[in-house]
């Protein structure tokens, strides 16, 4: 290691990943060196992943404000309310970089620790989605083995905490093959005042840790993993992923409710990458106070922890909580029921420094601002490259083949085929709100106590983002709230994961700054507010970044359970019929990957307006009970959509198109295939007729339903 | 008619029984460390991973102290359903014959499936018509029935099959398609599928609220069917 000829100084904050820059700022604001203790905590605070320094400014762009946004950016999660006196908090988090070390723990933890933001809001958590990203199935050992082991750790988690996972996504594409996605959403339900803020108030108030004991693991995982390239050495790594125990966090989720039932709480927040030192000094940011931890009182795993290890561990199934002082008892009470460690390991002070002592030595004593606010946010220096940078995919089909031999294979390939063997691992049902579980329509359903329900999806096509940034991250936006549509739902808030390279590099940030600028875009046309994200940056091999990947999540509400849509077609004779203005291309698409195309070339211009008007059609058709099946035209253009709503009605369909409307052409989230009564679909475009085993679209092909279910239902079957 | 629901650390499915129950009777739940049942007139062991289930799942849970009176409930007669984790712990406590043993496919599987009603006239069947078809959702990694061949033989001539998987739909690899047991007197069923789970045509099919109505016929109604008597008091 070149560390050898540095001084010890710069060789220290190097190792932490600080660059020569953001040593110097630290010194000079704190005019002195920092000690061992205070560099750990900066190194960590003022990563990427704590300090979104490359990211920071362009989130701006995104709009926040809407008329039902409780909570916004900066919280555990963002709020929404849904009426009746109740909230939805949610959020997407990433785990990318830990799943890709170890998948089973990393996936399990991005779970846990997802969970954790939403309950230390004070919602119960009532589902989880997850989108995720792999390399190739089809001979790639590697992403066989990250695929299997990352849905068996999400299921391992939310199966044993009792929260469904509803819905989610996957995608294989050559680019994840070294860095896999996790991304996992959680929503969690409050009654609308029993909603916390993270903000530490009260000097003299008792700062409580909350949960499992503070060992070593995932030391330094925000700076080691989550901020910096992967490569060789990867293994080395493993001791920063942390390990989850679902148990130890189903006690804490219940202990925490029961804490903030009974109003014995003045702020909650959970611990996350960085451990103590985040957590502690987010709370006292945002409540304008400082606090003292004595790291001598922390309950420990492991014998001979040093004081920097205690304040960076990153151990999970832990919370922080301020507690007046005269209701300590009654905390400690209530996690004793529940066989929840609780300890009071320092106090609120009335200025607006973290200190940290041990047994008695002050090791850490630095202003909070410079911990939260002083990091330096660095400007992208964003160049469209002049050049691809992603190599074409093996061709699989030649253009040849006939229509229905083209569907079939798109219908069977990893990115289209049916996801059942993934998510028949998945308890959808815990909590008895699922009212349309995965494969039965566009959007996961959940109903709420007074009738009416609350809908949910997460969208990102990592390739078409990579072939138009701006257009692409747009889509997603859009694809959403169609599959929000089509179960009669509305939106109300969104949250996004951003997934990309590193930023340092040109083309990276060209593809961030484009994305934002796109998903921003399309947030104000459809009125959608951010209530809350995550970013994920340095998703980067040596053979390059991963596809550009903006994933979103949103969450509607429909007025009556009981009508929500559903994707199959229902009924022998109903009208099938094209609803929203459509002119799709083979760009990006999944059949020009299949034909070895390059992600490149623009996609198609969404119009607003449009795209709005038949979003509304539908959503009102499906709310009205008008409609018998609704699904979003998407991944494979119109005959993979139709396909897909003869596959889940088991029954067949007759259309007849125009010759001009490619079938496999694509341009998400505008453009729907409905069926219904007849006189129900008079404002529509009726394009045939629901009935029969076949799929039939006129002078073009002509297949079995029985043979394309079998070709979707085996298409993972074999991977998983 | 008051339903009893255990709750361990790690349940997951308490409060969906408890709200099932809700739909035939009154229901309670009994916290894992109570050592009185709180005068119920039946009691359900539910579905999750009861302290985590990190040894043999229900290994641990039949040690809860909870557990010594259900057992004198069950040994008094009372009415004792265990659903999935329940039926592990019920399994493992002694209260039901068999075992059961991880998934063929080492997985955890949830699954939408039919089941046949092969013994209707019990406390937890009485409801349904013999070889009567319904759909239950199932989900564990920790649910392929096992008993050895001669044990099989007997539950079987007794009548103490009362639920199997319908050809096609075994999820688990449970032996001779088993779905649900009962003890030989007939007051202690344990099922892998969750009927908390078919109570409401919103959220599924309501094929398993018949488990519950069930009970509270035989409950309320006591002496008309063999086997279920009220608990001695």
């Amino acid at each position: 290691m070149s560390g050898s000829l540095q001084s010890p100084l710069t060789s220290r904050h190097r190792a932490l990943g600080l660059t020569d820059y953001e040593y110097e700022l630290i010194v000079e604001l704190l005019e002195r060196d920092p000690g061992d203790v205070e560099l750990a905590m900066l190194s960590l605070m003022w990563s990427e992943h704590c300090a979104y320094k490359h990211s920071r400014k362009l989130l701006r762009r995104l709009p926040t404000r809407g008329p039902h946004v409780l909570m916004g950016p900066g919280e555990n999660a963002g709020a929404v309310d849904v009426g009746d006196g109740l909230a939805v908090a949610f959020k997407v988090e990433s785990h990318n970089h830990p799943s890709a070390v170890e998948p089973f723990q990393g996936a399990a933890t991005g779970v846990g620790g997802i969970l954790r933001d939403v309950f230390a809001v004070g919602a119960r958590p009532i589902a989880v989605l997850d989108s995720l990203r792999f390399g190739e199935p089809e001979g790639s050992e590697r992403s066989r083995y990250l695929l299997e082991h990352a849905v068996a750790g999400i299921g391992h988690y939310g199966n044993s905490i009792g929260v469904p996972t509803v819905g989610g996504e996957i995608y294989f594409e050559s680019s994840y093959e070294q860095n896999c996605l996790v991304n996992a959403m959680c929503l969690g339900l409050a009654p609308r005042e029993r909603l916390i803020r993270a903000a530490a108030a009260g000097p003299g108030n008792v700062l409580v840790l909350l949960g499992a004991l503070t060992g070593r693991d995932g030391i330094g995982g925000a700076s080691v993993l989550a901020s910096a390239e992967l490569g060789d050495g990867d293994e080395a790594k493993r001791p920063s992923v942390q390990i989850g125990d679902p148990f130890t966090e189903k006690k804490l989720l219940e202990c925490c409710l029961e804490l903030l039932d009974r109003g014995l709480l003045t702020s909650l927040q959970d611990l996350g990458a960085a451990g103590l030192t985040s957590a502690a000094s987010e709370m006292a940011s945002k409540g304008g106070v400082g606090i003292d931890i004595d790291v001598a009182r922390v309950p420990l795993r492991e014998r001979g922890m040093a004081p920097f290890e205690i304040m960076i561990s990153e151990s999970q199934e832990r919370m922080l909580c301020v507690v007046e002082p005269e209701r300590v008892g009654d905390v400690i009470g209530v996690c004793d029921h529940w066989e929840v460690l609780a300890t009071p390991i320092g106090s609120i002070t009335a200025d607006d420094r973290l200190r940290v002592l041990s047994r008695g030595t002050v090791v850490a004593d630095l202003p909070v601002g410079i911990l939260v606010d002083d990091c330096p946010l660095y400007d992208l220096e964003p160049i469209q490259p002049a050049i691809a940078i992603y190599p074409a995919p093996d061709a699989v089909l030649t253009g040849e083949e006939s229509p229905a031999q083209t569907l079939l294979a798109l219908i069977g390939s990893a990115n289209l085929a049916s996801r059942r063997p993934v998510f028949e691992q998945y308890d959808p049902i815990v909590q008895s709100r699922t009212v349309r579980r995965p494969e039965e329509a566009d959007a996961a359903v959940l109903a709420l106590p007074d009738g009416s329900a609350i809908a949910v999806s997460i969208d990102g096509n990592g390739r078409r983002v990579a072939g138009d940034p701006r257009r692409g991250a747009a889509e997603a936006v859009y694809e959403c709230v169609a599959n929000l549509a089509c179960v009669g739902a509305e939106p109300l808030g969104l949250t996004n994961c951003l997934n990309f390279g590193n930023p340092e590099k040109p083309h990276v940030a060209w593809q961030l700054t484009e994305a934002v600028t796109g998903l921003a875009e399309a947030c104000e046309a459809l009125g959608i507010p951010v209530v809350g994200g995550n970013v994920s940056l340095y998703n980067e091999a040596p053979a390059g970044p991963i596809f550009p990947t903006p994933v979103v999540g949103i969450v509607g509400k429909l007025p009556d359970a009981a009508r929500a849509g559903r994707l199959g077609f229902l009924r022998d004779g109903d009208a099938i019929a094209l609803v929203g203005s459509f002119e799709p291309s083979l760009a990006c698409s999944e059949l020009a990957k299949l034909l070895g195309r390059a992600p490149a070339g623009e996609l198609p211009f969404t119009d607003p307006q449009a795209a709005r008007k038949a979003h509304q059609a539908v959503r009102e058709g499906v709310r009205a009970g008008a409609l018998h099946s609704a699904h979003d035209i998407a991944d494979g253009g119109l005959a993979v959509a139709l396909a897909e709503c003869c596959i889940a009605g088991g029954i067949g369909a007759t259309v007849e198109v125009s010759e001009t409307l490619e079938l496999f052409a694509e341009a998400p989230g505008r453009a729907f295939v409905v069926s219904g009564p007849e006189e129900a679909l008079a404002a529509f475009d009726v394009i045939g007729r629901v009935g029969g085993s076949e799929l039939e679209i006129a002078g073009q092909l002509k297949i079995a339903v029985s043979e394309l279910e079998q070709a979707h239902r085996e298409g993972l079957a074999g991977v998983v | 008619m008051k339903f009893g629901i255990v709750r361990f650390p790690g349940s997951c499915d308490e409060i969906d029984a408890l709200q099932a129950a809700e739909r035939v009777g009154d229901a309670v739940l009994l916290w894992h460390a109570d050592h009185d049942l709180r005068g119920v007139d039946a009691v359900i062991v539910p579905g999750g991973f009861s302290y985590g289930d990190y040894l043999r799942a229900g290994a641990i849970a039949r040690f809860a102290p909870v557990m010594d009176q259900v057992a004198q409930f069950a040994r008094d007669g009372g009415l004792v359903l265990g659903i999935c984790n329940g039926f592990q712990v019920l399994c493992e406590a002694g209260l039901l014959p068999g075992a059961l043993l991880t998934n063929v496919s080492l997985k955890f599987v949830f699954r939408q499936v039919a089941l046949d009603v092969a013994v209707a006239d019990t406390a937890f069947t009485g409801a349904c018509a013999l070889g009567e078809r319904i759909s239950i959702p199932v989900k564990h990694t920790t649910g392929r029935f096992y008993a050895p061949d001669a044990e099989l033989d007997r539950l079987e001539h007794a009548g103490q099959v009362l639920l199997r998987y319908a050809p096609g739909n075994n999820p688990n690899g449970s032996v001779r398609d088993i779905a649900g047991v009962c003890n030989q007197e007939r007051n202690v069923f344990g099922l892998m599928p969750h009927p908390e789970h078919a109570v409401d045509a919103l959220t599924g099919s309501t094929d398993g609220l018949k488990i519950f109505e069930s009970m509270r016929a035989s409950v309320e109604r006591p002496g008309l069917l063999s086997g279920a008597s009220s608990p001695a008091s």
